[in-house]
């Protein structure tokens, strides 16, 4: 018996024909270390391009419309801005939950990616990083103006003040201050840390004094000694272990501003992980719109390969397919709870006084992202890049939705109107585009836009136990 | 006036560096040190050294954040200034949770950079090991065991012949300027 058994196996075998496992090189055309260094140090280090003049001076004039909408609303009153309107909330709350979902990705990237071990990150979790932290300080305008006298905006923080008032920790906009203060601290001390080792290298390439005094201080004194990347891989691994609860939770906070209020279309437990998903897609989606310019701009295709954008197309596409079962699921328990007032939220949401802007976004945010499905389209980089834009648009517009539909139509219809942005609403929110667009330009102007160190270690030259 | 702090060699691969510093090791050296422009995998083993502390301070800064968080909810809404909203407690360990968590995180993140700071003794802007005129590319592409003077078994010949069996490029030695 055994020995027909064995026969039979070895003709399985010989039939057996598995697929060779290709495994895609992270970083093509078999570069080296030099071409690495070189290739990074270089963007910072060459004659500052006029393109970058352009850009610069082009988004510092759209900057200057955030500048413009704040002006005028701190100097004539908080009523310019529109929100005696039952919609009190108006763009603010919309745009802050915009820039900080941005943010989210950027995390993801560098933080929840990083504990998976997935290592097609490490050329891309640099900017991600950074747009996390610039995101970031533009979603933070919003609720500082929105509290209406700014100049005491500092009374959200636990500081002693004439009044002897604390702030009140049940409200779940104190928890907000929290998690986005915490939230931007921790992304700039992780991106920071991160940038430790390639601040040392450009500071020791550094030819000019003001380069050697700028890389050198924020290096540290940096050595690449074994001892100094021994406690560093193990601190960047707990801040990754740290970021990830983090970003969870900013998100979870925000999402509690309105699952925490009584209002129908609001008060659902579906809120945080809904808002959780709907965050990294945007970030993705912005994480797209900046990277594929970049990667097209400082040649840098063999760094951001096919790969990365078929990967991130793919969580894209992913994430997007779970926001779109959240709205479904919003639906479905709307009806199945049987409160009348939730259903009316729901069906006011899709056929409602704001109708278009919820089929703007179930186009934009389910329907769209559907395209990544197809290989032809995510080879197709100028296609992708648009996709994310739509991506973006999409995102805004739930924010939108879920803010204005509510608000606009609640409990008393004597208390209901249609809101439209006023002026201030249109420029500060035009204006942060630049804004972020500045610090961003900076960025790839000033730092190194990739980790050096760590793309380094993905190649197939870090291994101490391989030939070459 | 200048002093020898160390004797270096060049390495031009991971690889090279891995297997050098195993043999410095069973060599007996104590005050040597590795230069990558990675870290590489499987070094710290290779070299002797325990695992990182930096995560005694990430616990640190955890613990002490999430009382501070306990303790400024209470302070603020129970102990110097109750005031009822909502008809909620004046103090629970409930309700501002997210406080405590975000106050957690916070002070975990800052223990676990200045942790690596202070166990790296960093900012230190000056290190003999500047002096090298190849110190540069060990960021870049270059691998590098240096080997100091203070090393109990340190000695000029043995020293430099030894790095050079053990395959390094380059070696030479490293001295500090002094006025």
């Amino acid at each position: 018996m055994s020995e027909v058994k064995e026969v039979e196996e070895h003709e399985i075998l010989k039939k057996v024909d598995p697929a060779p496992w290709k495994d895609v090189p992270l970083v093509l055309n078999n570069r080296d270390y030099k071409w690495v260094t070189d290739k990074i140090c270089g963007i910072v280090e060459a004659k500052t391009p006029t393109w970058w003049w352009w850009c610069f001076i082009t988004a510092l004039c759209i900057a200057s419309f955030t500048g413009m909408g704040l002006v005028y609303l701190v100097s004539t009153g908080v009523g310019v801005w529109g929100n005696n309107n039952p919609v009190n909330w108006g763009w603010a709350i919309v745009n802050f939950v915009f820039w900080i979902g941005i943010g989210h990705a950027g995390t993801l990237i560098s933080a929840v990616l990083c504990l998976l071990k997935q290592k097609w990150r490490t050329s891309i979790n640099r900017a991600s990083e950074a747009m996390t932290v610039f995101a970031v300080l533009c979603a933070g305008i919003f609720p500082l103006f929105h509290v209406g006298r700014v100049w005491f905006a500092w009374w959200l923080f636990p500081i002693p003040n004439a009044n002897a008032i604390w702030p009140q920790f049940r409200s779940p906009l104190e928890w907000d201050v929290f998690a986005v203060s915490t939230y931007a601290t921790v992304s700039i001390l992780f991106w920071y840390m991160g940038m430790i080792p390639d601040m040392a290298v450009l500071r020791d390439r550094a030819t000019e004094t003001w380069r050697k005094y700028f890389y050198g201080f924020f290096a540290m004194g940096w050595r690449n000694a074994n001892n100094h990347w021994r406690n560093f891989e193990m601190a960047y691994l707990l801040l990754a272990g740290l970021s990830t609860p983090l970003v969870l939770s900013v998100h979870t906070i925000v999402s509690f501003d309105f699952a925490v209020a009584n209002l129908p279309g609001w008060h659902t437990t579906i809120f945080p992980p809904y808002f959780v998903a709907g965050a990294i897609f945007s970030g993705f989606g912005m994480v797209l719109t900046l990277l594929l310019p970049v990667r097209a701009v400082f040649g840098l295709r063999d760094l951001i390969t096919q790969k990365h954008i078929d990967n991130m197309c793919m969580i894209t596409l992913a994430t997007g397919s779970l926001v779109g079962y959240a709205y479904a699921m919003e639906f479905f328990i709307a009806w199945y709870g049987a409160n009348s007032y939730e259903g009316f939220a729901f069906i006011n949401r899709a056929f409602g006084n704001y109708w278009w802007s919820y089929w703007i976004m179930v186009s934009c945010n389910v329907i769209c992202p559907q395209l990544f499905w197809f290989k032809k389209i995510r080879q197709n980089t100028p296609l992708v890049w648009i996709i994310s834009i739509f991506v973006n648009v999409g995102m805004w517009f739930e924010r939108f939705v879920i803010a204005n539909t509510t608000l606009s139509r609640d409990f008393l219809p004597s208390s209901w109107g249609y809101y439209s942005p006023t002026v201030v609403d249109i420029f500060t929110f035009f204006g942060t585009f630049g804004f972020f667009s500045v610090l961003f330009l900076l960025f790839l102007r000033f730092l190194p836009l990739m980790p050096m160190c760590e793309v380094k270690s993905v190649m197939p030259q870090a291994d101490p136990h391989a030939d070459h | 006036m200048d002093i020898k702090y160390a004797a270096a060699a060049t390495f031009s691969s991971a690889k090279e560096l891995y297997d050098a510093a195993g043999k410095v090791k069973d060599e007996g050296y104590s005050n040597w040190e590795c230069f990558s422009p990675i870290p590489v995998h499987g070094l710290d083993a290779q070299m002797g050294y325990a695992r990182s502390k930096v995560p005694r301070f990430t616990l640190a800064g955890g613990v002490t954040g999430f009382f501070t968080g306990m303790l400024i909810v209470w302070f603020m809404n129970e102990f110097d200034y109750p005031l009822i909203v909502g008809g909620k407690p004046y103090f629970s360990p409930i309700y501002p949770f997210p406080v405590f968590y975000e106050l957690t995180i916070l002070f975990a993140a800052f223990g676990t950079l200045f942790g690596m700071f202070f166990l790296n003794r960093l900012p230190q802007h000056n290190h003999p090991v500047f002096e090298h005129p190849e110190f540069g590319r060990t960021g870049d592409d270059k691998f590098m065991i240096v080997i100091e003077v203070e090393d109990p078994k340190f000695d000029d010949e043995q020293t430099v012949n030894f790095l050079k069996e053990v395959g390094g490029q380059a070696v030479q030695i490293i001295r500090e300027p002094i006025d």
